[in-house]
């Protein structure tokens, strides 16, 4: 059976303030969709409310996965049904190490029945898993004893959060802007990575920019999210064009999107300043 | 690469407990409720003391009843006359494990204590003497010199050297219940690591109220000699009665020169228990003194160990952890005493607060006239679980001299819903993820302990989260 995730209709809200006004996209396991779109028109609070953030209020529409009702489970518990989100911004959790995170991650997510206290992933098994996992994203072995993104720098966050993919493996991965903050060569070793753990091996939602992140993996399907929707659909030459090009175009031929999502953007702006 | 080894589910608390070491003495007796001179002298008949101790228990008394109730700490609801002040243990003692309120049993066995080592802290004095143990633990110190026995036995045995020092670094005056421990002390340990001596394993004390309404007051004296390095660990646990509880020790310790004391103390008392502990060390010239201190336990807990450094060179180091849960109140912290110039002081605080629980950070840094070009330093942070609960900072700071350096660092925060979030998603429940976070802030302090008190901060940490998230 083919693993599905599905959304439909999605409306969310963040407070009483709605940015997701009726999204629909349907990712089948091992394919590669893009998902582009100026700043605010809601990428990241798609994501977000795929993993279940609590600050981001679902309004109407559904979330499933294989038929089931993701909107019912908690995010620990859409960990664990498959579903992953690599941040854009991960927290720092000081004096936990990566490697005693990652090894409770992995446990939970592999046995998902594992009820509190009961044993791990034996020691042995997976350090041996993570070293390799480590040399293969060419990764210092030194990273697993850090804190959890305590002082790392944004190509380190985002290259743990890679390791984090690679250890997890999930069905479904939303990747939000795992290039950003990187130079060149960072984004093409990232791109790589991807391409290695989840290509056609997942159902990867990839929220970006720029196309240098989807080289390695080119998109069945490029999304244009404007105004909190989904305006456009195309393959990977759409996201080549936006690249290129940028938004403009978009932005013509939706005017009302346009104006939604200028509108957020400067509410936004004001309570920045406020 | 390596991981964390408290990661681990198994406890060596067992581990532990095979170093316990308590004050028994043959008999059965048991001193009727209160405290009066009746009630010192018998204290001191039964243990044939010399006269000095008898004179000075009973001028403790006379302090105590003279003192008042400390004002500020935490409130202290203690009917004297309603506390036992001596128990002399025996088989008729007979509080064994299923006496125990069920949590306490649950406790131990979720702590991971081996069958054995469960039997061996059932209450069965026979068993807890733990002669053989201890025994052979002093036997093999023995041949260097060391003297590890319990205090009552120093006074008979060792009495010059325990009275050149016992009640000269707290005096009974000190406080109200540092002289109630003068009168009514029993117990303890004695402690003298000979000159150049270093000891490479911790020497270990544990220490278990088992009766209702009874009062603890160990009494302990630890002389480090010039060169000597010794690490001295205490654990102490209690079973839950519906009545109240009182714990009041005196330690006192001497490091002289170039030698290095480290006293770590694991507190799980029992949440009945008020806790009001005085600890000070003298560090003389180049010598090092570090309280290691967590407090997991007990109603209310009033303890700031204490270094003095008595001589150039001198260091005072006190790491210390608190967790406070519902019901609790830990009002901890350190006192640093410059007594001398170029010393140099440490104070490393963490608590944490859940469940309507109150931490306290309470402080001392003084820098006595003439102590040139000292340096000290004071970290404390404060984690705080939900609304219900409290954290309360009071430094205090007093600097008799111009060239020193004194630096302050205080932070609170609470678990952040983003934090928790990003754990969530990677497939932790909450009760993992605020576990997890709590360890992490504990961690700078953990990983200075030996393995297996890491492990067992883990696990009480761990004990302590149960049930946390509602």
């Amino acid at each position: 059976m083919t693993h599905v995730l599905k959304i439909e209709d999605l409306h969310v809200s963040v407070g009483d303030k709605p940015i997701l006004r009726g999204v629909n996209l349907t990712l089948n396991h091992g394919e590669t969709h893009a998902l582009m779109g100026p700043n605010g028109s809601g990428k990241s609070t798609l994501g977000l409310a795929i993993m279940g953030h609590p600050g981001y209020e679902v309004t109407s529409g559904s979330i499933t996965l294989d038929g089931k009702d993701v909107l019912e489970m908690a995010p620990d518990e859409r960990a664990r049904a498959g579903i992953f989100m690599a941040f854009q911004r991960p927290m720092a959790i000081p004096g936990v190490k990566m490697a005693d995170f990652l090894r409770h991650a992995t446990t939970n997510v592999r046995r998902p029945d594992r009820k509190e206290g009961e044993e791990l992933i034996p020691m042995r098994e997976f350090r041996k898993e993570l070293r390799e996992k480590m040399e293969h994203l060419r990764m210092d072995s030194e990273f697993a004893r850090r804190y959890v993104n305590d002082g790392f720098s944004g190509g380190e966050m985002k290259r743990a959060e890679i390791l984090q993919l690679a250890m997890l493996q999930p069905k479904f991965a939303v990747l939000d802007e795992t290039d950003s903050g990187l130079d060149a060569d960072a984004v093409r070793l990232a791109s790589e990575s991807i391409a290695d753990i989840g290509h056609q091996k997942m159902g990867l939602l990839i929220i970006t920019h720029h196309d240098k992140l989807l080289e390695h993996n080119p998109p069945d399907f490029t999304h244009v999210m404007l105004g909190g929707r989904l305006v456009e659909t195309g393959g990977k030459e759409l996201a080549e064009e936006l690249h290129q090009h940028g938004y403009d175009r978009i932005r013509k031929a939706y005017p009302d999107a346009e104006a939604l999502n200028q509108k957020l953007l400067a509410e936004e702006a004001e309570e920045a300043l406020a | 690469m390596s991981t964390d080894a408290p990661a681990e589910p198994k406890s060596e608390i067992g581990e532990i407990n095979k170093y316990n070491f308590r004050t028994e003495t043959t008999g059965v007796f048991k001193a009727k409720k209160g405290i009066n001179r009746d009630i010192v002298n018998q204290i001191s008949d039964i243990k044939n003391e010399p006269d000095w101790m008898r004179e000075f228990r009973l001028r403790s008394l006379d302090i105590f009843e003279s003192k008042p109730m400390p004002k500020w700490g935490g409130s202290i609801d203690i009917d004297f006359q309603d506390i036992f002040y001596y128990l002399k243990p025996t088989d008729h003692q007979g509080k064994t494990w299923d006496d125990v309120p069920q949590e306490i049993k649950d406790t131990f066995d979720k702590l991971g204590i081996p069958e054995a080592e469960k039997k061996f802290l059932a209450g069965v004095k026979a068993q807890f003497e733990s002669e053989v143990v201890y025994g052979s633990l002093e036997e093999d110190l023995a041949k260097k010199g060391v003297i590890f026995t319990d205090t009552d036995t120093a006074v008979r045995e060792h009495p010059e050297l325990l009275r050149e020092y016992f009640g000269k670094i707290i005096p009974p005056e000190d406080n109200k219940f540092a002289a109630l421990n003068s009168a009514v002390w029993s117990g303890g340990s004695f402690i003298y690591i000979p000159k150049g001596v270093s000891i490479d394993f911790p020497l270990q004390a544990y220490f278990r109220i088992n009766a209702e309404s009874m009062g603890q007051f160990e009494r302990t004296l630890i002389l480090v000699d010039e060169g000597a390095n010794v690490h001295y660990v205490e654990g102490c646990t209690a079973p839950m009665y519906s009545t109240e509880s009182l714990h009041s020790a005196v330690v006192e310790v001497v490091v002289k020169r170039n030698a290095r004391c480290r006293y770590t103390t694991i507190q799980n008392w029992a949440n009945n228990i008020y806790n009001l502990v005085t600890k000070r060390a003298y560090a003389y010239g180049d010598a090092t003194m570090e309280w290691v201190d967590g407090n997991l336990g007990s109603k209310l807990t009033m303890k700031y160990p204490a270094v003095h450094m008595m001589e150039p060179g001198a260091r005072g180091e006190i790491l210390s952890i608190a967790f406070s849960s519902a019901g609790q109140h830990q009002d901890a912290g350190a006192k640093l005493v410059h007594e001398a110039p170029n010393t140099t002081g440490q104070i490393i605080s963490k608590s944490i607060s859940k469940n309507g629980g109150r931490s306290s950070y309470r402080g001392l840094v003084s820098v006595h006239p003439g102590a040139h070009n000292s340096k000290n330093n004071v970290v404390c942070d404060a984690l705080i679980l939900d609304a219900e609960s409290r954290s309360d900072t009071y430094p205090y700071i007093e600097v008799s001299e111009q060239d020193v350096q004194i630096g302050h660092e205080a932070s609170v925060s609470r678990i952040g819903e983003e934090q928790m979030f990003y754990l969530l998603s990677r497939g932790l429940t909450e009760q993992e993820a605020s576990t997890m976070i709590v360890n992490g802030f504990i961690e700078p302090l953990v990983k200075e302990l030996p393995m297996e008190y890491a492990i067992e901060m883990n696990r009480l940490i761990q004990l302590q989260m149960e049930g946390s998230v509602g």
